[in-house]
């Protein structure tokens, strides 16, 4: 996805931004699809300069219009999973829940959504009808319509049966100021639930690992989890994000690069399933960096942290919500974990692909 | 996690710590290496550092199988993943290692097919399913990997697979720690021996570093305990004057070694005359190739493979790093003209290799470290 996110608030004083690495490779190569380094290189590098302009700029999950007085939160995510059918989702139930999470997590109501279709010349009609019903099904859960969209044909070979691109639109909370810059040292992270499960569910589904294992995708619209969030913290909540390519590591580095302070988590804090946990240890993988598709990330000033937990593990897919770190002045601009086994180790931005270890 | 929570229980490492400290001499350093790159992971991965009394520390060798490879041998096998008719396969960890022009990710990019396999066997089945093609698998590994890479050789035999090669790159082991013994820049104390390695070749074979060279070897598993409890065998050794080989996992590491495996690997491979090691140069009897009765599954025959030569980069230091004289941030262009994202040297790809793995988790312990003023002895050779 080249996705230009959002800010959610038009950013009072945002912290100056260091100077844009250089986009240097020749060519595209699939380190820059694995959402680390190499994609924000790509993004900051290449795609920021060319189209410059101040709702862009932050690089958050959604950009914010202000219209006649409203504040419009837009964002647009493409999708190219495969298998387009996995435990727990689909393409197209993914493709509805992405989007609508990315208003969500900017404070956002989705207004509408759109979509687009490439399909590969050969898809089976059962196929598309499928995710056509995946997809309606979804919007339905998330209280939101597709309202518009496009649809195209590619030779075989040049598709990998079906991708999809979604847009949507949504009405910002005038109550909320979510932002990187709202965020101050002391305010604690929260993690909605289970880390991986999505990643390691697609990567078992892909069927080349033999491995055998009961992992679903966690796909999930946020919406509810965001409004209760909204509810508990008020002006307490200062910044989500959704932890989707790249991972939760990957999201607190943006995070303490955007803020300028430190982040610190605890390992035996972070909800992760035994059975994702064991595909990770197999596979030489952390789940730090692996996809999640129905988490979210928060920011709480302290006084509010306990509510919000509260509030976020009564909602349906919440359940497992935990404190995982805080924020701090030091070490900055750094993630630091405290291990479970009594060390400190520093977790960096996932750098290309996630490689499985030889040995 | 059943068998993994119990190796990193905080209260026993603790406990673990504080009789390693108790044994530390005032006054004394102890210089341990660890010779695989996988207990380099996870030294840094768990922090394990911060448990250690400042007195102990650990040096991380060349165990890593990724780290070693010079870049003739990349490009080599860059030269026949380009090839048309080939499919390539390799495992993860070599996709982004640096050739002299570009990686095997970059290579991928200019239309190359490469894949990425978990096993040889994924190798294996696609030559079966692209009879088409030539399907050639970049072997690479030490004496864990070499066994998998016979078997499936014995099977493509078997199986009068004809679109198969492999191009070997295995390596052993003890060579390059009888090298790195030789080096006269380099002082340690006592070793970490590889526990993958072992649970083939078993324990006996270490017996030369004890023997010869009078410094006490402790065989470790990977999970952060098994680290912790064999630096306290080390270090009760050192204090009692004992110098022998002794198993730490024992839950793993049969004595005498895989002899099955062993085996597989005598019927498929022969040692080479010399192969060459990055930053170490060139070792006797150090690697292996595929044997005359499996010539005809030789990735180097089959292409004719020239046996490139090709000069590491000159800024890189990964020799000196390999051999425990320079730490990865002392090298000159540690995180600066070498990062994970674009390596110089090897030992910033592999999460195993000691500068990757500094990078990614110990920047702030070199931070940290790099106040107080270094050691004397961590800085000999250091600009060379």
């Amino acid at each position: 996805m080249i996705e230009a996110r959002e800010t959610q608030t038009p950013p009072v004083e945002a912290p100056p931004r260091r100077r844009a690495p250089a986009f240097t490779a020749e060519r595209i190569d699939m380190s820059h699809g694995a959402g680390g380094k190499a994609t924000h290189k790509l993004i900051e590098g290449l795609i920021l300069p060319a189209f410059d302009n101040p709702a862009l700029a932050p690089l958050a999950d959604a950009a914010t219009l202000v219209c006649g007085g409203l504040r419009l939160a837009l964002t647009t995510d493409a999708f190219v999973v495969h298998p387009l059918r996995f435990p727990g989702g689909s393409i197209g139930e993914l493709a509805v829940n992405g989007t609508v999470n990315d208003l969500a997590v900017s404070g956002a109501t989705p207004l509408g959504l759109s979509v687009a279709f490439i399909l590969e010349e050969g898809l089976e009609t059962a196929i598309l009808r499928r995710e056509l019903e995946a997809m309606a099904a979804a919007a339905k859960r998330a209280g939101v319509a597709i309202t518009t969209g496009d649809t195209k044909v590619v030779e075989r070979g040049k598709g990998d049966g079906l991708y999809i691109v979604t847009t949507g639109v949504g009405v910002v909370d005038p109550a909320l100021s979510l932002s990187a810059t709202s965020v101050r040292p002391g305010d604690q992270i929260l993690c909605s639930g289970t880390l991986g499960d999505h990643g390691i569910a697609i990567l078992i589904a892909r069927g080349n690992l033999e491995l055998e294992a009961e992992v679903l995708s966690d796909t999930l619209a946020l919406t509810p989890l965001t409004k209760a969030l909204q509810e508990a913290a008020g002006p307490g909540l200062r910044f989500m994000r959704d932890p989707t390519r790249g991972g939760v590591g990957t999201v607190l580095n943006e995070l303490a690069r955007d803020t300028g302070y430190g982040i610190v988590i605890r390992e035996e804090t972070l909800p992760v399933r035994e059975v994702v946990q064991g595909a990770c240890e197999i596979l030489g993988l952390d789940p730090l960096y692996v996809a999640n598709e129905g988490k979210l990330l928060a920011v709480v000033a302290p006084d509010r942290a306990e509510a919000a937990l509260e509030a976020l593990r009564s909602v349906p897919g919440g359940e497992e919500a935990a404190l995982i770190g805080e924020v701090r002045e030091e070490p900055a601009r750094m993630v630091l974990m405290h291990t479970q086994f009594g060390g400190t180790r520093m977790i960096d931005m996932l750098i290309g692909d996630p490689l499985p270890r030889i040995c | 996690m059943k068998y993994v929570n119990e190796f990193r229980d905080a209260a026993l490492a603790r406990a673990v710590a504080a009789e390693i400290a108790a044994l530390a001499r005032a006054g004394r350093r102890y210089k341990i290496m660890e010779i695989c790159g996988g207990h380099t992971h996870t030294i840094y991965r768990h922090g394990i550092k911060d448990l250690l009394p400042a007195p102990v520390e650990l040096v991380h060798g060349p165990g890593c199988p990724v780290c070693v490879l010079p870049m003739g041998r990349v490009d080599e096998g860059i030269a026949i993943a380009e090839r048309p008719e080939v499919i390539f396969t390799c495992f993860g960890d070599m996709m982004r290692v640096p050739g002299s022009k570009g990686t095997l990710l970059e290579v991928k990019a200019r239309g190359a097919d490469i894949r990425m396999v978990y096993s040889p066997l994924d190798a294996l089945r696609l030559a079966r399913e692209n009879p088409e093609r030539e399907v050639v698998f970049y072997a690479i590994g030490f004496e864990t990997t070499a066994p998998s890479t016979a078997l499936t050789l014995m099977r493509a035999r078997k199986e009068g697979l004809t679109n198969f090669s492999v191009f070997s790159n295995h390596v052993t082991i003890v060579p390059p720690v009888r090298a790195l013994l030789d080096s006269p820049e380099l002082r340690l104390d006592a070793f970490i021996g590889p526990g993958h390695v072992s649970t083939v070749i078993g324990c006996r074979p270490y017996s030369f570093i004890t023997q010869d060279y009078g410094k006490p070897v402790v065989v470790a598993g990977f999970e952060p305990l098994d680290l912790l409890q064999s630096i306290l065998m080390l270090m009760r050794q050192l204090a009692e004057g004992r110098c022998e080989v002794e198993n730490q996992y024992t839950r793993s590491v049969p004595w005498e070694g895989n002899l099955q495996a062993l085996k597989c690997m005598a019927e498929v491979f022969e040692l080479r005359p010399y192969f060459e090691w990055r930053g170490l140069g060139f070792i006797a009897q150090s690697a292996l190739k595929l044997s005359a009765a499996y010539a005809d599954f030789d990735a180097e025959v089959r292409f004719g493979s020239p046996g490139l030569r090709v000069a590491d980069p000159k800024a890189c230091q990964c020799g000196e790093v390999l051999k425990g004289v320079l730490k990865p941030w002392e090298c000159k262009v540690f995180g600066t003209a070498c990062t994970p994202e674009h390596p110089l040297g090897a030992l910033m790809v592999s999460s195993e290799g000691a500068c990757a793995a500094y990078f990614n988790f110990g920047r702030r312990a070199m931070e940290r470290e790099n106040v107080i003023p270094l050691q004397v002895e961590t800085v000999s050779g250091a600009g060379s």
